[in-house]
């Protein structure tokens, strides 16, 4: 006992209204059908075929995809096989985006959804989505993913083209509430019957050029749509864990100079210099100290009494066994005094002077102080290390790991706020 | 119960997949056969069904929850959206379960017995929710049917099966599925799930033009 071979075939009817003829292509799934010719919507459920609604034919809308393209979507042959527009009114401006029914005689029925060049694959929900909060708004929860309200609205079909397994009306309102998890939509359309959901992935107007093989190039993406994965998504999590991992080879490598710099104080000792005795000369070499390692940096630190006075130190390094010397000089200034806003105070009582470079020896300081001649006696104290850690340079490189991340950050943030200016939740809807 | 038996009104050879068939049409003269004991009783003849768009037909083969089944019988109602069937499915443990296909989206359930206190009819509301051992299911459908005929094997007659039915249809965020029956009283509670075509990997099936 086999079974009996019946395969559907395609039913033709002849529309009551103008005679035109027309193919169906969703077999005996269709209970609607919209005549090609005349724009009549036709009851096609039984045998006898009955006009549900005519149409002003003038008011035809012109579907980019052409009823009966056929493409592939997630490996799937589908025929588009209805066109639908659907319009929202809000703050009295119409909005009104595309919905192409796709067919497929064994896997049913999935929709083609698009407004202003953004597109969605959607289809019907197997499970039930829950309701939640998230963040201190209406939230779906849906395998697993958490969706954000994002508009409230109520949809018309104000137009119809090619057949429906429903009964399909011009002028038929739902209530449509969306939920966005991009790249994913959620949607519930609710009729005073029931409560439908479907749930649709974010398509580019390219993927669907390229899975219908259409002519020409899809119409360009207007602003930011609900479901639009943003380009930056992931990007900025991804940039901070690549700039906080070089941020750690960087804390890394100051405290590698840090803890290799042998920062040992090889001399210390306080003088002092009269500045008004002009004619004096000044000048001066300390006693020989010894600096040892490898070749190194030497940091001379001048620290004065100066108040409300400078002083210039010219100095000089100089190896006592090759006479080789290095050169070097500081000016000092500390000023300070009260005014309406209080005490204020410019300059620094100390400064360092850094030798680069110097190898290890025997050396001595030459001193040279000049200070101002109508100013006091100076008192101060000249400090030498060996070999200090010098981490400035380092610091340098500080914005290059955190502009980058931030600048994507902020990128972020203005996608971000481009997604939601277009929902209910805009910082100023007015 | 002898698995092979000659049809009352035709007498052809008629075979019975399912042993506990309790209908069954004969393939040849469309005859509805009842099945009482050991003998075959005619009870009038199977109604042609209308045309049918589901891609599932009498002897189709798949598999669900990695059991095998083969499709022995259907039933179709006709609703709102046009006609819906259930394919009566037979598992190779002799075990037996339901296929709905209404617009080529799919369930897979299956009786349950003894399930305690189910709603009334005019209890019935779109959004209660009953919690139940596998789930928590809120009622979404509630479809008001007419049977139109069937065909193959099913477990019980169809006598008396021709007034309007009403089915409420509940779900969980699992996809979990559950179906209460009013034709019958008490009424019939079906549980299982929305299953993926791809998933019931299904052969045997029907062609269509064009495709």
């Amino acid at each position: 006992m086999q079974a009996p071979a019946q395969t559907p075939t395609v039913r033709s009817l002849t529309c009551p209204n103008c005679g035109g003829g027309m193919e169906l292509r969703g077999f005996q799934h269709t209970r609607s059908a919209v005549c090609i010719q005349c724009l009549s919507i036709l009851d096609t459920s039984d045998e006898t075929v009955r006009i549900i609604q005519r149409f002003d034919e003038r008011n035809r809308v012109r579907p980019i995809i052409p009823l009966g393209t056929r493409g592939k979507l997630h490996g799937t042959l589908h025929e588009v096989i209805g066109f639908m527009v659907r319009t929202i009114t809000v703050e009295g401006i119409q909005y009104s985006w595309h919905e192409y029914l796709l067919f497929n005689p064994y896997k049913g029925f999935r929709y083609l959804t698009t407004y202003e060049g953004h597109w969605n694959d959607v289809l019907p929900c197997h499970g039930l989505p829950e309701m939640t909060v998230a963040g201190g708004r209406n939230a779906a929860k849906y395998q697993g993913h958490v969706y954000k309200h994002f508009q409230n609205s109520t949809a018309e079909t104000t137009f119809v083209m090619g057949e429906f397994p429903w009964a399909v009306k011009v002028g038929e309102r739902v209530e449509c509430d969306d939920y966005v998890a991009p790249p994913y939509i959620l949607s519930s359309e609710k009729d005073k019957k029931e409560v439908n959901w479907s749930h649709g992935t974010y398509m580019t107007g390219a993927e669907v050029w390229s899975h219908f093989n259409l002519p020409g190039a899809p119409p360009p993406a207007k602003g930011v749509f609900a479901n639009q994965p943003s380009p930056h998504m992931g990007r900025v999590a991804r940039i901070w864990k690549t700039s906080l991992a070089w941020l750690g080879i960087w804390l890394l490598v100051v405290m590698f100079f840090g803890i290799a710099a042998q920062n040992k104080l090889v001399f210390d000792q306080s003088y002092r210099f009269d500045p008004r005795a002009v004619n004096q000369d000044l000048s001066f070499v300390t006693p020989v100290f010894e600096m040892g390692g490898r070749t190194a940096g030497v940091d001379v630190e001048i620290r004065t009494d100066l108040t409300n006075s400078w002083a210039v130190f010219n100095l000089a390094l100089i190896n006592d066994d090759t006479g080789q010397g290095y050169d070097f000089g500081k000016e000092v200034s500390y000023y300070t005094g009260r005014d309406s806003d209080g005490t204020w105070t410019e300059g620094s009582r100390s400064e360092t002077a850094t030798v680069n470079k110097v190898p290890a020896g025997r050396y001595y300081l030459r001193v040279e102080p000049e200070g101002n001649p109508q100013g006091q006696p100076v008192g101060y104290q000249l400090r030498v290390k060996r070999d200090a850690p010098h981490i400035g340079w380092l610091m340098l490189a500080l914005p290059f790991l955190l502009v980058p991340p931030i600048v994507v950050s902020l990128r972020s943030a203005t996608f971000e706020s481009a997604r939601w200016a277009e929902s209910d939740y805009a910082p100023s809807s007015d | 119960m002898s698995r092979m038996a000659n049809c009352p009104g035709c007498g052809a050879a008629v075979q019975f997949r399912f042993a506990q068939a309790v209908q069954a049409s004969c393939p040849y003269c469309s005859s509805v056969i009842v099945r009482t004991n050991v003998d075959l009783e005619k009870v009038g003849e199977v109604a042609a069904l209308p045309p049918d768009p589901s891609p599932i037909q009498l002897y189709t083969e798949g598999i669900v929850n990695g059991k095998g089944f083969m499709v022995v019988g259907r039933l179709t109602y006709r609703y709102e959206q046009g006609f819906w069937n259930e394919w009566h499915l037979l598992f190779g443990d002799n075990t037996t379960g339901w296929l709905a296909d209404a617009q080529a989206q799919y369930a897979v359930s299956t009786l349950v017995e003894n399930p305690g206190k189910l709603p009334r009819r005019d209890e019935l509301q779109v959004g209660r929710q009953f919690n139940w051992p596998n789930g928590r299911f809120t009622l979404t459908h509630i479809t008001e049917a007419r049977y139109v005929g069937f065909e193959g094997e099913l477990p019980f007659t169809t006598a008396g099966k021709h007034e309007d039915c009403v089915f409420a249809d509940l779900k969980t965020d699992t996809a979990a599925f559950a179906t209460i029956d009013y034709s019958e009283e008490p009424p019939l509670l079906f549980v299982g799930r929305i299953v993926a075509f791809d998933d019931l990997r299904l052969t045997n099936l029907k062609r269509f033009e064009g495709w």
